[in-house]
């Protein structure tokens, strides 16, 4: 084991700040957000600052509304109350031209890996022949998977072409809502290969998952959601060590929170 | 009168002898059906397309009415069309009466609320599923419309059978506005209806077991296009 306090002095970050180009560009600022559904209040008065240059991961119980959290910073839904500010700006068609999102349960076209590809790389005026695409599809190891119907393809194979096509749209920011949930470790590795060349590029990454090691693999900073409640922001070696929150806290020790 | 037995023997003769009576009425029934078909596909599937992805007030109350109209007994179109088809009504002008043009319009008036209204249930399902992931990408309202009409295709192809199964087996209606004109606008079911009242019982039965074929056809291309499109995970 390795003191991570010491280490950082060491070794500012992995990705060194002045490596990106136009940082803090995407940063993003949250207001007094709350989100109600039939007067059941999934999210609660949450206000917090991200940067946009760390990968973020979002943990939290089942429930906790993460994916509620997601999709509002996405923009798909309205929030009931706060504001949500990218860059100083509130979320739209122009801001979501830029973000791109893989869904926790993958929303395939009814046509082959191809054409689904195609369709995405139409709606940006992008180049989209097979042999242009090719790239696209081996990154994520579905070149041979090319012209099969995207349905029927198996979860992991859905789950990589959802990336795949998230990636196409060469987005600024991008959410990730549990990728990995049910993949076996060949294709976790690969997703997470790719995540990191993303982030490497200066993607700004806002990561959903439920594995702890994945997420001391990936995240950079942690934003740890519990009851539709911020329980904290930390920076990830801070996080994993020593957790501020006793809700952080029973969740990495693997006690139940409810 | 004749026997039920003779009758079976002239029927199968007029069909494997391509009798040019026989052929001319189950001709025009088919060229009627279509064309009705295609327009009511023309003017139906963008009204299904559109009802399914929109919201505005008065939608639950058109959806109830188009689905009450899937039912609309034959009989009451074929009034509805003459009052406006005679000369004192609104397309008098036309001159359409007893004309195969009345029977296509009537047709289409009886098929056009079924287009509609399972084509719009079929493109809301795929919406729903859609929706979500067209608004991540920003997807303009065309080309989202475009898509669902596409990816629902095989799905509309069964709702375009449904129709033309429901006006090519109709009566009624083709009967008021077309009249059932020897070698004019005499159609299958009206020369069914026709010649059973005068007894030649051949002839009618002829047609009536080259309708059975139709609608055992349209059976099997529903089936066929549900057993492609579940094969391919495209439905
Ligand atoms: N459309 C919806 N209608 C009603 N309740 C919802 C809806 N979406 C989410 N919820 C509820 O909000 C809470 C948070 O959901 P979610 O964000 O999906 O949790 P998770 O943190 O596991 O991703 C859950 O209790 C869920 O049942
Ligand atoms: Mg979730």
């Amino acid at each position: 084991m390795h003191d991570a306090a010491a280490l950082r002095e060491v070794l500012p970050r992995a990705v060194p700040r002045r490596a990106i180009s136009n940082v803090g560009h995407h940063t993003l600022s949250v207001r007094n957000l709350s989100f109600a559904i039939d007067g059941h209040k999934i999210l609660k008065n949450i206000s917090f600052d991200l940067p946009g240059d760390e990968l973020t991961v979002l943990m939290g119980p089942n429930g906790a509304g993460k994916s509620v959290l997601l999709r509002l910073l996405h923009g798909l839904i309205a929030p009931s109350n706060g504001t949500i500010l990218w860059n100083g700006e509130p979320i739209d068609r122009s801001i979501r031209k830029i973000q791109a999102m893989v869904f926790q349960k993958p929303v395939l076209l009814r046509r082959s890996v191809l054409s689904n590809l195609r369709f995405v790389m139409g709606l940006r005026g992008l180049a989209k022949s097979r042999s242009e695409l090719q790239p696209i599809l081996k990154r994520l190891h579905l070149e041979a998977l090319a012209d099969r119907p995207a349905r029927l393809l198996s979860g992991g194979e859905q789950q990589r072409l959802a990336l795949a096509r998230a990636l196409a749209l060469k987005p600024k920011i991008l959410f990730l809502d549990e990728p990995c949930a049910n993949l076996d470790p060949a294709s976790v590795q690969l997703i997470e290969d790719t995540i990191k060349q993303e982030k490497v590029q200066g993607t700004k990454i806002i990561l959903v998952t439920h594995d702890i090691l994945q997420a001391r693999r990936l995240a950079e900073q942690l934003v740890f959601l519990h009851r539709g409640e911020v329980a904290e922001i930390t920076p990830a070696d801070i996080f994993f060590d020593a957790p501020t929150s006793k809700e952080a806290r029973a969740y990495l020790d693997g006690r139940i929170l409810i | 009168m004749q026997d039920f037995g003779s009758a079976f023997g002239l029927a199968f003769e007029l069909i494997v002898g391509f009798d040019t009576d026989l052929l001319a009425i189950v001709g025009l029934s088919l060229r009627v059906t279509f064309a009705a078909l295609l327009i009511s596909c023309l003017i139906g599937l963008p009204i299904g397309a559109a009802l399914a992805v929109s919201s505005f007030p008065g939608r639950g109350a058109l959806v109830v009415t188009f689905n009450t109209m899937m039912g609309l007994p034959p009989v009451v179109v074929g009034l509805l069309a003459y009052m406006m088809l005679s000369n004192a009504g609104p397309l008098g002008v036309l001159k359409l009466l007893y004309t195969p043009g009345a029977m296509v319009i009537a047709q289409t008036i009886l098929v056009t609320p079924i287009v509609v209204a399972l084509s719009r249930q079929m493109i809301e399902d795929l919406n729903k599923e859609y929706a979500e992931q067209f608004r991540s990408l920003v997807v303009p309202f065309p080309t989202a419309m475009a898509a669902l009409l596409w990816d629902a295709r095989f799905a509309l192809a069964t709702v375009a059978l449904a129709g033309f199964g429901r006006a090519i087996a109709e009566v009624g209606a083709v009967m008021i506005v077309g009249g059932n004109i020897n070698h004019v606008t005499r159609v299958m079911t009206t020369a069914i209806a026709l010649e059973t009242s005068k007894g030649d019982l051949a002839l009618a039965l002829a047609l009536g077991i080259i309708l059975l074929i139709i609608a055992m056809a349209v059976n099997a291309a529903v089936q066929g296009i549900n057993a492609k499109a579940r094969r391919n995970a495209y439905a």
